[in-house]
C-alpha cells in the first residue's frame, strides 16, 4: 500500500519536541526502516503512524486518503501490526492468537470462522510456525512468539505490516529468520513493511528505505544507501562509526562497527 | 468447535438439571423425587403443602441462585480479561461494595425496589469507572500493572464499604438497620417470583451481551494497542462489558446481598479445564457458576436447623483458591 507522513510533529508536552517535521513515505512492496539512539522518538513515531498517539500537525495519508477518514475497522484491515513479544496474561494456543488477527473482520458479536480458521492456518504456514498450531504461547521461546505474532499480522491479510523491533532481543538465527521473512513478504506477497531497529546492519540488509531520527526531534529519509552512512550516523548516533564492507561467496556485507565516542565525550 | 468441551457441556448441563431437581426435594420439608416430578407435571401431590413449598418457595430460589451464579462468574470471567488480570472480579474491583453502598443508601432513603436496583447499579459502575481513572493516571497507560489495579480496587472497595457503615450508622437502629445488616450478609431466603421480576432482567441482559462479546474479550485481553491494531473497539466494548457487568452484580446484591469469590473461583477453573479462549471460558463459567450456587445455596439452607449466609460459604471456599492464585500469578507482569 502508498503510505505517507507529511509534515509529522509530535510532543508530550510543549517545550519537549519529540519529532519535528518529518516526512515518510512507503510503496508497495518496500521494506522502511527507522533507525535512531534511544529516546529519540522511535516507538512514538510508529505509535503515530497507527494512531495510537496522534500527530500534534501533520497528515497520514493511507493509499492518498487521510488516515482521519478512514474507518478504523477499514485501516486495521490494511495495516497490521507487530508488537514487541511479551508474555500474555491469560496464554493462549498459537493457533487461537494467530486467529485473534482476523478479528478486524469480524462484526461485534461474531465468531470467526472456518474460512476465517483457514486463514489464519494459511498465515501461520507462511511464518513458518504451523508445527506450533497447537502449543501454548507460555511455552514459546522470545523468537518463536515473535514469528507467532507476526503470523497474526498476516491473518489480516494487510498491504502493510508495522512492526516495533521485530529482532530485538533474539538470538542470530532467530533474527535472520525474521529478517528473511520480512524480505520474503516483501518481495513475493509485495507487501509494505515498516520495522524499527537497534542494528544498523539489518537496516541495510532488508531496507530499501531508512528513516534516521536525530536527538533533536530532527530526521533523515532517504534510499537506505543514501542515509547509512558514516557521517549521518556519527551524528544520530553521536559515536565514532566505521562501516566495513566484507565480500562472502560473491554476496557484500556491511558491518557497522562503533568505534569510540566522540572525542569531547570521552571520559 | 472442539468435541471434548461440547461432551463437557453437555454433561454439565445435565448435571445441573439433576441438582435443581434434587435442591426441589431437599430443605426442612423433604418432598420426595416422585412427588416433586408429578407437582412438576402440573398432577399435585398426595403431600399436603407440598405444591405450594415447591412453586412458590424453592422453585424461584433455585431458579435465581442459578441466574446469579452464572452471571457472577460470567462478569468475573469478563472482568479478568477487560483488565487483563487474573484477580480482577466485580468484588476485587469495588463494583460489589460499590453496589451495596447503592442498595443500602436506596434502603436507607426507602425508595422502591426498582429504585434500590438502579441505585445499586449505579454506584456499581461508578466503582469500576473510579478503579480505570486510578490505574490509568498512575501507570499512563489504559492498564496498570496487576498489582496497581488490585490495589486501586481494595481502596475504592474500602471506601465503600465504609460508605455503607456510615449509612448503616445514620440509619434507624430499630428498623432499618437490621433490614440492611440483614442484607448485607447475602441469602436468597427472601426470593419470590415479585423480586425474580425485578432483578431477572438485568441479569439476562447482561448475560447475553457477554456471551455474546465472548470473542473479543480474547483480544481485550491484550495490551490495549494490541487490541486496537485487531480491529477491536476499545471503548464500545469496554463500556458494554463494564455495564453488563455491573448490571449483573448490582442486581444480585439488590436482591440478596453481596456474594463474594464466585466471581473469581468459577472462571479460573474453566481456564483449568478448557485453556484461556473466552469461547470456551464465558460459557463454562455460565454454566458452572450456576452449578456452583444452586449447590453452596442448597446446603446453606439443609445442612443445619438455621440457614447459613451462603457468603459465609462461599468466602470459606473462596478466600484458600485466591490466595492460591495470588501466589501463582503475582509474578506477571502486564
Amino acid at each position: 500500500m502508498k503510505f505517507e507522513v507529511q509534515h509529522g510533529c509530535f510532543s508530550y508536552q510543549k517545550e519537549d519536541i519529540v519529532l519535528r517535521n518529518m516526512f515518510l513515505h512507503v510503496d508497495e512492496g518496500q521494506v522502511i526502516s527507522i533507525l535512531g539512539p534511544n529516546g529519540s522518538g522511535k516507538t512514538t513515531l510508529l505509535k503515530c503512524m497507527l494512531g495510537f498517539l496522534k500527530f500534534s500537525s501533520g497528515t497520514v495519508l493511507c493509499n492518498g486518503i487521510d488516515q482521519k477518514e478512514t474507518k478504523q475497522s477499514e485501516f486495521w484491515q490494511k495495516v497490521a501490526y507487530v508488537p514487541q513479544a511479551r508474555i500474555q496474561t491469560f496464554p493462549y494456543l498459537v493457533k487461537e492468537t494467530v486467529l485473534m488477527g482476523r478479528s478486524a473482520y469480524l462484526n461485534l458479536f461474531q465468531m470467526p470462522s472456518e474460512k476465517d480458521q483457514e486463514i489464519a492456518e494459511a498465515a501461520m504456514k507462511q511464518a513458518g510456525i504451523f508445527y506450533l498450531a497447537e502449543k501454548s504461547c507460555a511455552e514459546l521461546s522470545g523468537g518463536e512468539m515473535q514469528l507467532v505474532l507476526i503470523a497474526r499480522a498476516l491473518a489480516s491479510q494487510p498491504e502493510m505490516l508495522v512492526m516495533d523491533e521485530p529482532e530485538t532481543g533474539l538470538d542470530f538465527r532467530n533474527q535472520l529468520l525474521v529478517l528473511n521473512l520480512i524480505k520474503k513478504l516483501s518481495k513475493e506477497e509485495n507487501l509494505s513493511v515498516v520495522f524499527n531497529t537497534h542494528y544498523p546492519e539489518h537496516a541495510l540488509e532488508v531496507s530499501d528505505y531508512t528513516l534516521m531520527l536525530m536527538k533533536n526531534g530532527g530526521s533523515l529519509f532517504g534510499t537506505t544507501k543514501d542515509i547509512m552512512t558514516e557521517k549521518n550516523m556519527q551524528a544520530a548516533f553521536g559515536v565514532k562509526i566505521k562501516i566495513i564492507e566484507e565480500n562472502i561467496d560473491g554476496v557484500k556485507y556491511a558491518s557497522i562497527l562503533p568505534v569510540s565516542l566522540l572525542e569531547d565525550e570521552k571520559v | 468447535m472442539d468435541v471434548k468441551f461440547e461432551i463437557w457441556m453437555i454433561i454439565s448441563v445435565v448435571v445441573l438439571f439433576l441438582t435443581g431437581l434434587t435442591a426441589l426435594c431437599m430443605g426442612q420439608f423433604n418432598v420426595p423425587i416422585d412427588q416433586v416430578i408429578s407437582i412438576l407435571f402440573g398432577r399435585g401431590s398426595t403431600l399436603k403443602n407440598a405444591a405450594t413449598v415447591i412453586w412458590q418457595v424453592r422453585m424461584p430460589r433455585i431458579l435465581f441462585s442459578m441466574l446469579a451464579g452464572a452471571g457472577l462468574a460470567a462478569a468475573g470471567a469478563a472482568f479478568q480479561s477487560l483488565f487483563s488480570n487474573p484477580l480482577a472480579t466485580p468484588d476485587t474491583l469495588g463494583t460489589a461494595n460499590g453496589a451495596s453502598f447503592g442498595a443500602a443508601l436506596g434502603i436507607l432513603l426507602g425508595i422502591s425496589y426498582v429504585g434500590i436496583q438502579l441505585s445499586a447499579m449505579f454506584f456499581g459502575i461508578l466503582a469500576v469507572i473510579l478503579v480505570f481513572i486510578v490505574t490509568k493516571r498512575s501507570s499512563g497507560q489504559n492498564k496498570g500493572p496487576i498489582i496497581m489495579v488490585i490495589l486501586a480496587g481494595l481502596v475504592i472497595s474500602s471506601l465503600f464499604s465504609s460508605l455503607v457503615t456510615l449509612t448503616k450508622f445514620v440509619a434507624d437502629p430499630n428498623n432499618i438497620l437490621p433490614a440492611i445488616t440483614f442484607w448485607l450478609m447475602g441469602s436468597f431466603s427472601s426470593i419470590s417470583y415479585k423480586s425474580l421480576q425485578m432483578g431477572t432482567p438485568f441479569i439476562i441482559v447482561g448475560l447475553i451481551v457477554l456471551y455474546l462479546l465472548r470473542y473479543r474479550m480474547n483480544a481485550m485481553s491484550l495490551s490495549s494497542d494490541e487490541a486496537k491494531s485487531l480491529g477491536v473497539n476499545l471503548p464500545l466494548i469496554r463500556g458494554l462489558i463494564i455495564f453488563s457487568s455491573a448490571a449483573i452484580t448490582a442486581s444480585v446484591v439488590a436482591i440478596c446481598g453481596v456474594i463474594g469469590w464466585l466471581g473469581l473461583l468459577i472462571p479460573h477453573i474453566a481456564r483449568m479445564l478448557f485453556g484461556n479462549d473466552n469461547r470456551r471460558v464465558i460459557p463454562a463459567s455460565i454454566v458452572f457458576g450456576a452449578e456452583f450456587m444452586l449447590l453452596t445455596d442448597t446446603i446453606a439452607r439443609c445442612a443445619s436447623n438455621t440457614e447459613i449466609p451462603v457468603s459465609i460459604l462461599t468466602a470459606i471456599i473462596g478466600a484458600p483458591v485466591f490466595i492460591i492464585l495470588l501466589r501463582k500469578t503475582g509474578g506477571i507482569r502486564i
